[in-house]
């Protein structure tokens, strides 16, 4: 129980926090038990594919298995290969004999691949700035109303600036959220400069005393090059107005995203030297196994995980849980 | 999109070019290749796994030409499987033979639908059809209002009744209301939902029983993972899709998706949809997709996009001028005009075969360059621009100060330009110049 709501922020007293242990165990427990659900049930889990079978070191096919199961996932080529090879070194080692100790193996060595840096969200700043940042349609609007709503449930002020300047209605939408969180929102027209709103929006922050100031971005692809620049513009802009920020550089990744998560990543923490990651719309059959490819391979922590519309639907990370549903049926659809 | 791909068949084929036959231990080790390859771009493994299993089989019989290497053979044969796999022809839109035709576009949160609707009536348009766009969305906050701003920018009427109102209402209406304002076709948009999610399911059911669509299309990112075959499978199961839109193509996503949805549902994806743009929207070929991915180019898809938007009467008097061997400044403007229409220079670049994806890796393309090179051109007098042989010492200071550039540029511009003028001179005498790309290749 490593990563509670009382511990995801860095700089927010666990006194302010409302929520007892056991209501955080029935959430957490409940969500999971969601994901769960939402599997096809026709599907056997890996634990039940190995649970009958002898182990063999020598069985090429289980490590096949092992291997499309990861691929399956979405964990990609490379990150497979490493857990595989790891695994294998294991079992040489003589540390895997049954089936039971392959997949605690299997485990392990997962959470393990994940980067191990502090996945809290450094709030310990007054005021903090979190720049939220990602391709179009990874939810970004929709994280930042969600951090927005956690945020204030734990006696901080957000405020909200409209840095999406280029999307139809992307303000609108922005503003909506703001209304059901119950923060302001800093907004200039649409097609306004980013740098400006987001130069006004740390202003008003100091001004009204607001303790974390959380800016919206336009979707872009990152083969953009003119959009990425004006990224780097914008946190720029935000270091300039206030040395230090941003605090945090948050990268949203669609869970449903495959191997081009990757490239994403490499070129976003190229233009703003992200600080961490959240992965959205895990409520569907996406296994994520993309955010496990991405810490890896780029060494950045996952921070948050989407699953759902509603406001309180977004769960600190954690790897050993993460990869508990990795692994739970895995093996995927007939096709 | 596809560029790493082709980059690691390429790699593959590398190999087997420099043999004289193709023996066993070369089929494995390119089938492993593109196993690689394909899974590396999100092509489902199930699928994958087919797939090289029935190249592998072709590769090893006997079907051997004589005009072809066994690499060449090999190609062939993936480039067919993948054309095969893509489904082998375009398959446009159903219209209504009693307007308005129906519209409905489905999708996960996220995918590009509503910006897709946009682009899709956009399309129409351009083919002469009046569409009308209903605005279905009613859970996502602010969606209506980006649907009727896109409405605004095209020119086309947007049917809405707030967030309050059903979805299964709003299209049933919206189909009287498209009748009554002689819309002939009406493209419905619907809220992004995940495909576990039964009620809002069972709702895309209802609309369909409703208006009886004739054309569904799903819209599907191309840079989905894995899980774009379970998303296909549960759409078709309960909405019964007659086609795919494939969103965000002007990513480097190598659309693995694609393929995998292709394969399991049989649907054809009817259209790509790359860009901001909002005529950054065609039909999908498969095959010359294949070929792309082949590292062939897309040269079809090249010519198609000139022809649609370099008028034929200027082509031809730009033709007279070549024989006459004289080449303006003003041609040489309009036809950097032409060529910008058609998209970005990169885009273009991208899609000429003989120009390896590795190389354009490195160079961006300054588009800039262009724009510079146009505000130059502005700033010459009309006689500069056809007789520039009169651009003197003193002449070259004023262009450089009208268009914000330098003596450098101007320079520079002028000795491109006398290059291009005698390239336009070989054109003209029938002779074909080494490289006609040179032009653009150091513009900057």
């Amino acid at each position: 129980m490593s990563h509670d709501w009382s511990e995801v922020f860095l700089g927010v007293s666990a006194d302010s926090v409302i929520q007892t242990p056991e209501e955080i165990q029935k959430v957490r427990g409940g969500w999971i038990a969601q994901l769960r659900d939402g599997l096809a049930k026709s599907r056997k889990a890996l634990q039940q594919q190995f649970a009958s079978v002898l182990f063999d070191r020598f069985d090429e096919s289980l490590w096949e298995r092992i291997e499309e199961a990861l691929i399956y996932a979405d964990v990609g080529v490379e990150t497979t290969v490493s857990i595989v090879e790891a695994l294998e070194a294991e079992a040489d080692k003589g540390a895997i004999k049954d089936s039971a100790s392959l997949i605690a193996e299997l485990r392990r060595i997962t959470t393990l691949h994940f980067c191990q840096a502090d996945t809290r969200i450094d709030v310990a700043h007054s005021p903090a700035v979190i720049l939220v940042v990602g391709v179009n349609g990874t939810g970004k609007t929709t994280t930042i109303g969600k951090i927005a709503w956690h945020l204030k449930e734990l006696g901080k002020e957000p405020l909200l600036v409209a840095g999406d300047t280029f999307r139809a209605a992307a303000i609108e939408q922005l503003v909506e959220w703001g209304r059901r969180v119950g923060c302001e929102v800093v907004r200039h027209e649409r097609g306004g400069d980013p740098g400006a709103v987001v130069y006004d929006g740390i202003a008003a922050a100091e001004a009204r005393k607001a303790d974390v100031v959380i800016i919206d971005t336009a979707g872009r692809l990152h083969t953009q090059v003119n959009l990425m620049k004006e990224l780097e513009k914008v946190r720029r802009v935000i270091g300039k107005r206030l040395p230090g920020a941003p605090h945090e550089t948050l990268l949203s990744i669609d869970a449903t995203t495959g191997q081009n998560g990757l490239i994403q990543a490499r070129m976003f923490k190229e233009a703003v030297e992200l600080s961490g990651v959240v992965l959205t719309k895990m409520d569907g059959t996406a296994k994520g196994g993309i955010a496990l490819a991405v810490s890896h391979e780029l060494d950045l922590p996952i921070k948050l995980i989407g699953t759902g519309e509603r406001l309180e639907s977004l769960q600190p990370f954690d790897a050993a849980d993460f990869t508990a549903l990795l692994f739970d049926d895995s093996l995927g659809p007939s096709v | 999109m596809f560029d790493s791909l082709s980059d690691k068949l390429q790699i593959a084929f590398d190999g087997l070019k420099k043999q004289g036959r193709l023996t066993d231990k070369d089929v494995e080790r390119a089938a492993r290749e593109i196993r690689l390859a394909l899974l590396e771009a999100d092509v489902n493994f199930k699928v994958v796994k087919q797939f090289v299993d029935s190249v592998k089989q072709r590769a090893l019989g006997v079907e051997v030409l004589g005009s072809l290497t066994p690499a060449q053979q090999f190609i062939k044969i993936v480039n067919e499987e993948l054309t095969a796999l893509m489904g082998s022809a375009t398959t446009k839109l159903t219209f209504s033979p009693r307007p308005p035709t129906l519209i409905m576009m489905v999708g996960l949160q996220g995918s590009g639908k509503t910006t897709a609707c946009g682009k899709l009536a956009n399309f129409l348009l351009a083919q002469g059809k009046s569409p009308g766009l209903v605005a279905g969305d009613v859970y996502r906050p602010a969606a209506i209002d980006q649907l009727k701003t896109l409405g605004q920018q095209l020119g086309v009427p947007v049917y809405d009744e707030g967030d309050q109102a059903d979805p299964v209402d709003i299209a049933k209406h919206g189909v009287r209301w498209a009748q009554e304002k002689g819309r002939d076709v009406l493209i419905i948009d619907t809220a992004g939902r995940l495909h576990i999610d039964e009620k809002l399911m069972d709702e895309l059911v209802h609309i369909r029983h409703a208006v009886k669509p004739h054309n569904i299309l799903l819209v599907l990112d191309a840079m989905t993972g894995q899980d774009a075959v379970n998303v296909a499978l549960k759409f078709q199961e309960q909405v019964q899709f007659d086609g795919v839109v494939l969103t965000k193509m002007d990513g480097d996503a190598r659309g693995g998706a694609a393929l995998s949805v292709r394969a399991v549902t049989g649907k054809p994806i009817k259209f790509a949809s790359s860009g901001e743009k909002l005529d950054s929207f065609e039909y999908f070929y498969p095959d010359r997709v294949a070929s792309r991915i082949l590292g062939m180019g897309d040269v079809l898809t090249l010519i198609e996009k000139a022809e649609r938007t370099i008028d034929e009467k200027k082509a031809r008097e730009l033709e007279q001028r070549l024989r006459k061997s004289t080449f303006t400044f003003d041609d040489f403007l309009e036809q950097i005009q032409q060529v910008r229409k058609m998209g970005s220079i990169s885009s273009i670049l991208g899609m000429i075969p003989g120009i390896p994806s590795g190389k354009l890796k490195g160079m961006q393309v300054d588009e800039k360059a262009f724009d510079k090179i146009q505000a130059v051109i502005f700033s010459m007098t009309p006689e500069e621009r056809s007789h520039p042989e009169l651009i003197s010492g003193s002449r070259r200071r004023r262009i450089a100060a009208g268009s914000g550039t330098n003596i450098h540029t101007i320079n520079q511009l002028l000795t491109q330009f006398k290059q291009v003028q005698k390239m336009m001179k070989q054109l003209g005498s029938g002779r074909v110049p080494k490289n006609p790309f040179q032009m653009f290749g150091n513009s900057s």
